[in-house]
């Protein structure tokens, strides 16, 4: 078993200045093979290929898989590297960003991709009539406003001088924002197919991707072919993927057993995780990543008793992490901050609350609560959720704390947590998976002000205008060179979150994924922290 | 931790007792089970009485209800009422109650028209006796056979919906114990600790088996000439 | 029979159209927000107005589901919030597996129930009777999702005869159509004896002995047609007793038919599918119970249609 820690970015980011251009640092793996075939199994359905709206476990790196951006990332790592644009370049002020296209690359329906197309796919992912999950985060890109109310016939800032240029102009600096151009959302689609296929364009999607989609049987499987003409010479390494849906994850762990299936998507299934894992042979092709995850209780700062600092400081220091990484089996490593370790701006040296019962329940006196109170918890329910929140309610129950459980599904617990209802919610199967591997994106929606307006997913309702604008401040700071001193304010923001304690971090997830033993390829591509589960781009089979 | 020695039935994974666990939830589905079925019973016998022995206009709306009723897929009707009120044991014994009144409403709808029609309750409107009088002591006493082998039946059901519902996790709240939500917790670790699942499985089997070798003993003491299902 | 035909057929519109109302009126008051589903975590409080807006979330109750059945009325279904596919197209590719599913389910109703039936009626009273008849009961008053589980333990995990869940074999529609179908074997099986045993009473079978027929050729030519016509009308109801079974045995068997398109769509406030499934559930269980009807006088002639 492998296990890959820090993040090379963030080593990166530590080391000095960094490049002022995000370049390629990666150098293709020696021992590839090309051809073959893989079978990969998942449990749910894939909703959708659309890339402005798929925002699924399963579909998130089909679909980087079928379409590319104008930036991407080194396969297995969180380092950006030009993607559909070949370079590009960002004015003094941070405000102007000009890409340059790659020449040459063509959509899966034979056409050359051109700037035009670049333009079209942003102002479709803004377009109100999109109803894009992914529309609020081009915000700063100028003239945003008046096309997400729909008064403008597309983003005034972004145009296309020539056809191999993109010129993106926002209104604000956004030091995030090339992740956002390597952000599935903001990936190019061709106008003709999205016009022909109309909402059915995530059923048939045309991109210019490494894979084209060649079947798909509703609920059953989808087989992705090799694009033959694929920008990057070489790759894919497979011909083929055949991803069959519907499968329980202890079917697929069988089948890969029995040599039928090559990754389970959904990972090992906790009943067999220890069986697994004590099995030399199957456990040496297990491979253990970081997950840009944080499990977390919300403590709603707005109402009592959670107003009261002294009882967040309680709760952080009531909850036994230990047991709980326990009850999942070691499937995650105990939390303190909200920032995952592998995530660039994670503090290392931050020691959080310790698990002290009795200093809590002192808290809890000094702040008026001897006798403890009752509360509820909400927790979405879905197997282990309901478990881990027993747990809390059995650590909370030890300091005096008389929390109700309210297992919902997850749509009503979002409900409850955006209007400010539910005084405490345990995140699990709901929040939060980086969107992109930038601290700012554990920000803005779950701890900051613009989260925490009614059905925002700020659950805990925590709104510190200071932190706002040490945020801003910091992703004011665009220049590359510029990095670790952005990193550091933004370790400092979140080291001022846990003093005021809005949440109880409790674990980051591990990932664990198992492949057949003849898949081939790096380690780091099948804990990919961006193509989640499997970087399908750059595995191959050895046989 | 497997059955045996100081836990009789073993531990479940936040290591508490299975044996307690399943007589706690005993208590669990037995209220729902008695509150459930006797809401049930009280809007069934007071829609099917309605129905069958005013008729008219009256009667037809509330049969063509119980029609439109019996139309929806009953699970999916509690899932969805389940999923809209937040859960809780009372709600539970709700939303069972009010998927379950049907079935009893139809059978006394049917057996007050053909007792109305009878002659005992005919002579009785002949002398101009009052409808609450006709109703108290001709039509209910004769019903009340045919209302205690449902509620007897319906106990059974309404503890396999409870169970049900609980087992989808939209029953009971944790970690007050159900059968069914004890089965729900511990159903990915079927495999490794079958037991977990067996034990309140058995439960559950018994109970409702039980209430309905109960209900059939009734129904051929009271009324032999009833048959059908449930 | 025509006039009678035509009264059901309008009584089912009226009842469907009812299923509709009261299904699109629990939707609406639902305390979760689908428009929150749909715009994700980074959207506006403007773009979930948008959205709102356009799916026509805003408008009062009446206007919503006068134009949700006005859509019905031309065939649409609408499309899924969340898959943004037709949930016609959903539906349809969802059907096959569960009619599978059902007539696999039917097939082990009816053999496991008439047998037990059959054998039980044939030895009344003795403890080959009762013992099936018990057994009737626990078919009744097992949990589904109990007898999937424990089937799926004792042949999937500790035998290895049958796989474990999915589709696609005639293997793997074995453990998922006897959980399905136990239920009603039990019910079945409980019928049949009751039917048995009051045929075997009958003239035409003594007379049938009298002609010197062998018991055999009795039971099979003379007594079984006519004690299992009367069952076999039942079949139409249990349309109507699956429709809830397939959520649970489905989920438990990872069986990709309506059943888990409705339960994955229950818990995303995925509306426009959930109304698609009741809606045809519904239209099932209408036609189901109107065959059932319609077959039950040409089965047993003192009956008539009123």
């Amino acid at each position: 078993m492998t296990r890959l820690l820090a993040s090379t970015a963030l080593l990166l980011a530590l080391a000095g200045p960094a490049l002022a251009q995000a370049t390629d640092t990666y150098t293709p793996d020696p021992n590839a093979r090309e051809g073959g075939s893989i079978t990969i199994t998942y449990k749910d359905d894939v909703s959708t290929l659309d890339p402005a709206i798929g925002y699924d476990w399963q579909n998130w790196s089909m679909i980087k898989s079928i379409f590319d951006g104008l930036m991407d990332y080194v396969p297995g790592t969180t380092d950006l590297r030009p993607g559909l644009a070949e370079s590009y370049e960002i004015s003094e002020d941070g405000l102007t960003y000009t890409f340059h296209l790659r020449p040459g690359v063509k959509f899966h329906n034979g056409r050359e991709m051109t700037s035009e197309d670049v333009v079209y796919s942003l102002n479709r992912v803004t377009d109100p009539e999109t109803q894009s999950p992914g529309a609020g985060f081009f915000g700063a890109i100028e003239g945003y406003d008046a096309q997400i109310a729909g008064e403008a016939e597309g983003l005034s800032g972004v145009t296309a001088p020539d056809p191999q240029t993109v010129q993106i102009k926002l209104s604000r600096p956004d030091a995030t924002f090339l992740h956002l151009m390597a952000l599935n959302f903001s990936y190019v689609v061709p106008r003709e197919a999205v016009e022909e296929f109309g909402a059915d364009f995530g059923r048939n999607p045309v991109g210019t991707g490494a894979y084209k989609l060649a079947e798909w049987t509703l609920g059953q499987r989808l087989v992705f072919e090799k694009n033959p003409d694929y920008w990057t010479p070489g790759v894919p390494y497979l011909d083929q993927i055949t991803f069959e849906i519907g499968q329980e994850p202890v079917v697929a762990l069988l089948r890969l057993q029995n040599g039928e299936v090559d990754i389970p998507g959904d990972g090992i299934p906790p009943a067999k995780f220890q069986e697994v894992m004590s099995d030399p042979a199957q456990a040496e092709r297990v491979v253990q990543g970081g997950q840009l995850q944080t499990g977390y209780v919300t403590m709603n700062v707005t109402q009592p008793p959670f107003d009261n600092a002294d009882v967040r400081h309680a709760v952080n220091m009531a909850i036994n992490k230990d047991r709980i990484v326990q009850i999942i089996n070691g499937r995650a490593i105990p939390a303190n901050q909200p920032l995952p370790p592998s995530m660039p701006g994670y503090t290392q040296d931050y020691e959080g609350y310790a698990y002290d019962p009795e200093g809590a329940k002192a808290l809890l006196a000094q702040a008026g609560f001897a006798d403890g109170f009752e509360t509820e918890l909400y927790v979405m329910n879905t197997d282990p959720n309901p478990r881990i929140a027993q747990a809390i309610q059995q650590d909370l129950a030890a300091i005096g704390i008389d929390a109700s459980i309210q297992a919902l599904a997850q749509a009503n617990v979002i409900e409850a947590g955006g209007a400010g209802t539910a005084p405490m919610i345990w995140s699990g199967g709901m929040a939060w998976i980086a969107d992109f591997p930038d601290p700012a994106n554990f920000y803005y929606p779950i701890l900051g002000c613009a989260g925490a307006e009614p059905g925002g997913w700020n659950w805990a309702k925590y709104c510190n205008e200071e932190l706002d604008a040490q945020a801003a401040q910091a992703d004011s700071i665009s220049d590359p060179a510029r990095s670790a001193e952005r990193l550091q304010m933004w370790s400092d923001i979140y080291m001022k979150v846990m003093e005021d304690a809005p949440w109880a971090p409790v674990f980051n997830e591990e990932r664990f994924t198992m492949k057949s033993p003849r898949m081939g390829g790096a380690d780091n591509l099948y804990v990919d922290p961006v193509s989640i589960p499997v970087n399908y781009d750059y595995v191959y089979v050895t046989e | 931790m497997p059955p045996g020695g100081q836990f009789l039935l073993g531990t479940d994974l936040l290591g508490r007792d299975l044996l307690t666990r399943i007589l706690y939830g005993a208590r669990t589905s037995l209220v729902i089970g008695v509150v459930a079925n006797g809401i049930a019973l009280l809007i069934g016998t007071l829609v099917g009485v309605t129905a069958g022995y005013f008729r008219g206009w009256l009667g037809s709306i509330l049969m063509r209800f119980t029609d439109l009723m019996m139309a929806f897929p009953a699970l999916l009707l509690a899932i969805a009422l389940a999923a809209i009120f937040s859960p809780s044991l009372w709600i539970v014994a709700l939303v069972i109650a009010l998927v379950n009144w049907v079935q009893v409403a139809r059978v006394l709808y049917t057996e007050t028209t053909s007792l109305a029609e009878r002659d005992f309750v005919q002579a009785e409107r002949a002398i101009g006796a009052g409808t609450g009088r006709i109703l108290g002591l001709h039509i209910l006493p004769h019903l009340l056979p045919t209302i205690i082998v449902y509620g007897t039946l319906g106990i059974s059901t309404t503890v396999l919906l409870e169970a049900t519902l609980s087992f989808l996790g939209i029953g009971v709240q944790p970690p007050q114990p159900s059968w069914g939500n004890i089965i729900f917790e511990n159903q990915t670790y079927f495999q490794a600790a079958p037991w977990l699942v067996f034990f309140p499985g058995v439960a559950i089997l018994l109970l409702a088996l039980a209430f309905n070798l109960v209900g059939d003993a009734l129904r051929d003491v009271l009324d032999p000439t009833q048959r059908g299902r449930g | 029979m025509a006039g009678y035909l035509l009264r059901r057929l309008v009584q089912s519109v009226l009842i469907l159209l009812g299923v509709t109302l009261v299904t699109f009126f629990l939707l609406y008051v639902l305390p979760a927000d689908p428009v929150r589903q749909i715009a994700g975590r980074s959207a506006t409080a403007e773009t979930v107005e948008s959205i709102r807006r356009q799916l026509g979330l805003d408008q009062p109750f009446w206007v919503q589901y006068g134009r949700y059945l006005w859509n019905l009325l031309h065939l649409d279904l609408g499309r899924s919030y969340l898959q943004r596919s037709e949930v016609a197209e959903l539906i349809r590719a969802r059907l096959p597996p569960t009619l599978l599913l059902m007539a696999g389910a039917i097939l082990c109703e009816l053999v496991l129930g008439l047998t037990m039936g059959i054998v039980a009626a044939l030895r009344p009273g003795t403890a080959t009777d009762n013992g099936l008849m018990i057994a009737s009961f626990v078919g009744v008053s097992a949990p589904q999702f109990v007898v999937g589980l424990l089937l799926l333990y004792l042949f999937g995990v500790r035998l290895h005869w049958l796989p474990i869940s999915g589709y696609g074999t005639f293997a793997h529609l074995v453990l998922p159509s006897l959980t399905l179908g136990i239920l009603g074997a039990g019910w079945y099986s409980r019928m049949m004896r009751s039917s048995m045993v009051e045929v075997l009473r009958q003239d035409f079978i003594r007379t049938a002995r009298a002609k010197g027929l062998t018991r055999r050729r009795v039971i099979l030519r003379h007594a079984l047609p006519n004690a299992i016509l009367p069952i076999v009308a039942m079949i139409g109801i249990d349309i109507g007793v699956f429709m809830g079974g397939i959520v649970v045995v489905e989920s438990v068997f990872g069986w990709p038919g309506i059943g888990q398109l409705a339960w994955q769509a229950i818990q995303r406030v995925d509306i426009p599918i959930i109304m698609g499934v009741t809606i045809v559930s519904a239209v099932a269980i209408v036609l189901g119970n109107l065959l059932a009807d319609l077959v039950a006088p040409f089965i047993d002639p003192r009956i008539r249609l009123r």
